[in-house]
């Protein structure tokens, strides 16, 4: 996670227009913050301190309150992901099928820790709690891609697919 | 809809859902399917039903879950039942000509047991469906879950009906007392008191929640729910609100099960629009809204407290109790709080009555289970048994056994809060107090096989690992203690550890369960407490003797060549990327070359030498 802290931020004018209408539609709607933080993650894909400035003023709350709930969930990204975002489940019917040798192959090829993006900002790689398809374990999913039944072998030729 | 009337006409109107004159064919549209491309094959069968222009006699329709995940994707073609498993986009055109124009099964996709490796026709008919009573799951891989009418087809929303126009809500909740249904999300509080003490309350206002924040890591029975049969939530959650008095509810689901989010979503949205929910229900003076929430991925957030903090959209961290949900809970009104498959029984009781549902499982916990099957098991996939079924048949008949004719060495339930039960436990029927007894718990319902290679202490490390990241750091025995606890364990496990760290952990345990203020910190220690009590000699073993038995710490595994079996080819030694082989100057009878060997001081264990020996097996871990 700490490699990443001096990458610019790049938001547009379109997307900060968007996210001040989504804002100025939960301003009033009780537990309207975290909606709020989840649909600007999605317009800009994390939250940079950029966003959660102008997410505190719209709203009313202290920056503090917004970072605390950023840094409390897992789904909230603080740095901006990769253009192929890898991802290894790490939840217990994987883990117990060797997902853990999945994702030190993947840190290992990438060179880049959990958490982390290729200094190309091609690569990230997340290790993720189940995502309920315990059927392919162990399973790693590229973008929206899943691949399961997989060992650490077929890590290499996965990657390449997305090398080109 | 303001009149049964309507809801009746509905359907009629749809009749039966598989009639004859007409094939159905039925393509899983669960999360495991999906990831093996299901849609394309739903595409690829409606141009092959075009291309022959077969519209009128052949519909295609996505469903939930059928179960049996390990063989996806599935295809049911109905009105024969045929099931087919692990079919691929080339198996389109076979399943069209042979099976829908000739009559013909397509032999190679059916099933075959592993027993008796005959091949079975019907999903009904297999050993992994026979044992199972469907009840949460009645609809799941049966009908089109964004479809409402095919819902109502299957009694959908009559026990809503019946609630609002015949009963009063002191009558609905004397039923769910009768019936004896407890909690499925994992405590297995009486759903029927939970539901008194919030009508009890007095409040102009009244919440009705669900937990689908299903985080155990290895759980997907709440996701496959929605994903199957969304509908059964809302009206479940509907009769709860008609009970307590309220005419608002939340459901709390995970941002990670996107295909349920949605489909719960379009549920809600058909709902309203059919007057399903919205003001004045089938005519009455009844009024009940719902919306969803997404979760943000903490694990802390199935405690009730803590998911309705959440939900108030703040960080997510628990709070004492008392006061109670259902006396202070959400925005500080009364709230119910259910799980998923909680409330996926409700409309069913409803409709049959309490005595049938008490008339299946055991004598303090009624009713079915369902359970998330996984780890080293054949038949990978979602299974509902009667409680009461045993741990052997679950995992021997139904699951099919442990692939690789390795040896059943334990099962684990609960998730980061249950135990480990070992094998010769496997032979206790399965329900709450039963679990609790032998030191684990039913949890929401992940069940995960370990074999001979699966090692104890790491399996302890790994949910330690888990709940020590999850743990939300406001009281001081889950955030501090599971820290200590695991440092101990990462002792144990790079054989570090002495025989009085052994003891200092087991204290440290049961200090983190007293003293922890919510259910999280309270559980968190049980994984460790469970194997120390079955698998104590494996942490004996990794203490005094520095051995992992199973082999899989690696601080304590040794890559070892043997002398005789070596041929000297040298591809280990060009494989290692730490140069830690050498070649000695010991040439086997027999071989040309000397034989190899590896210096441990140098080995980093990876293992790449073992694997490039796989031809000769001259490399063996000890």
């Amino acid at each position: 996670m700490k490699k990443n802290t001096t990458i610019p931020f790049d938001g547009t004018p379109e997307q900060e227009q968007q996210l001040r209408a989504v804002l100025s539609k939960l301003k009033n709607v009780p537990g309207g913050l975290m909606p709020a933080m989840q649909q600007a993650q999605d317009i800009y894909g994390y939250l940079p301190k950029e966003v959660q400035v102008i997410i505190a003023e719209e709203l009313g709350v202290s920056l503090a309150e917004v970072y605390g709930i950023a840094t409390f969930y897992a789904q909230f990204a603080l740095y901006p992901k990769g253009q192929y975002k890898v991802a290894v489940c790490l939840g217990t019917a994987c883990y117990v099928k060797g997902s853990g040798e999945i994702f030190d192959e993947l840190s290992k090829q990438l060179n880049i820790a959990n958490g982390e993006v290729t200094p190309d900002k091609r690569f990230s790689l997340d290790a993720t709690r189940c995502i309920g398809c315990c059927g392919l374990a162990p399973v790693m999913t590229i973008n929206d891609e899943v691949y399961g039944k997989i060992t650490a072998k077929d890590v290499a030729g996965i990657l390449a697919k997305y090398q080109a | 809809m303001k009149t049964v009337a309507e809801l009746q006409a509905i359907k009629q109107k749809k009749g039966e859902l598989f009639g004859a004159g007409m094939h159905h064919i039925l393509v899983c549209g669960g999360t495991g399917c999906t990831s093996s491309k299901s849609m394309n094959i739903i595409k690829a069968l409606n141009e092959k039903i075009a291309e022959n222009k077969l519209e009128s006699k052949v519909r295609v329709v996505m469903t939930g879950c059928f179960g049996l995940c390990a063989k996806g994707p599935i295809v049911v073609i109905y009105p024969e039942g045929t099931f087919y498993h692990s079919v691929k986009v080339e198996d389109v055109n076979d399943i069209i000509q042979q099976h829908v124009m000739a009559g013909k099964p397509v032999e190679r996709l059916l099933h075959v047991e592993a027993d008796t490796h005959e091949a079975v026709h019907k999903l009904g008919d297999t050993e992994f469906m026979r044992k199972q009573k469907r009840v949460a799951l009645r609809n799941c891989g049966v009908i089109n879950p964004e479809n409402i009418e095919e819902y109502i087809a299957r009694d959908g929303y009559q026990a809503l009906a019946k609630v609002v126009n015949e009963m009063t809500p002191d009558e609905v909740i004397d039923t769910m007392l009768k019936s004896g249904l407890r909690g499925r999300g994992g405590a297995g509080f009486p759903t029927g008191r939970k539901w008194q003490f919030a009508k009890a309350s007095v409040s102009d206002v009244k919440y009705v929640c669900c937990n689908a924040d299903e985080g155990d890591p290895g759980a997907f029975m709440d996701r496959s729910v929605l994903e199957g049969d969304p509908h059964v939530v809302i009206e479940a959650m509907a009769i709860a609100a008609y009970a307590i008095g309220s005419n608002q509810g939340y459901v709390y689901i995970r941002a990670e099960y996107p295909i349920a989010v949605q489909r719960l979503q379009k549920a809600i949205d058909d709902a309203r629009a059919n007057g399903l929910l919205g003001e004045n229900i089938f005519g009455s003076n009844f009024s009940f809204n719902l919306e969803i929430r997404l979760g943000a991925g903490a694990f802390v957030c199935g405690e009730e407290t803590a998911l309705m903090t959440s939900i108030e959209g703040k960080r997510g961290e628990p709070r004492p109790r008392p006061p109670f949900p259902a006396v202070k809970g959400l925005f500080g009104k009364p709230t119910i709080l259910n799980n998923v498959e909680t409330y996926a029984n409700v409309p069913a009781i409803i409709r049959n009555g309490p005595e049938w549902f008490a008339s299946m499982g055991t004598e303090k916990s009624k009713g079915t289970k369902v359970f998330a099957l996984g780890g080293n098991i054949v038949n990978t996939g979602l299974v509902e048994v009667p409680m009461g079924t045993t741990l052997r048949e679950i995992v021997y008949e139904i699951g099919g056994g442990i692939p690789n004719g390795k040896k059943f060495k334990s099962a684990q339930t609960g998730g980061p809060s249950g135990g480990c039960i070992p094998a010769h436990l496997i032979d206790t029927p399965i329900d709450y107090d039963n679990l609790i007894a032998i030191g684990s718990m039913m949890g929401s319902g992940g069940l995960i096989v370990m074999d001979e290679n699966n090692c104890m202490v790491d399996i302890a490390k790994f949910f330690l690992e888990f709940t020590v990241d999850e743990s939300c750091g406001k009281c001081t025995p889950c955030r501090i203690g599971n820290k200590r606890l695991l440092e101990l364990l990462t002792k144990v496990t790079n054989g570090t550890a002495t025989m009085e760290d052994i003891d200092r952990m087991e204290q440290l345990c049961y200090y983190i369960k007293e003293n922890s203020l919510c259910g999280l910190g309270q559980t968190a220690p049980n994984p460790v407490l469970s194997t120390l009590r079955y698998f104590r000699d494996e942490y004996v073993a990794h203490v005094q003797d520095k051995v992992c038995p199973a082999h899989v710490c690696k601080n304590l595994i040794r890559y070892e060549i043997d002398k005789d079996t070596c041929i000297g080819c040298g591809l280990c030694q060009r494989k290692c990327p730490a140069d830690a082989i050498e070649r000695t100057d010991y040439v086997a009878p027999g071989h040309k070359l000397a034989s190899m060997r590896i210096n441990v001081e140098k080995c980093v264990k990876c293992g790449a030498c073992m694997e490039a020996c796989q031809k000769i097996k001259a490399i063996r871990k000890v």
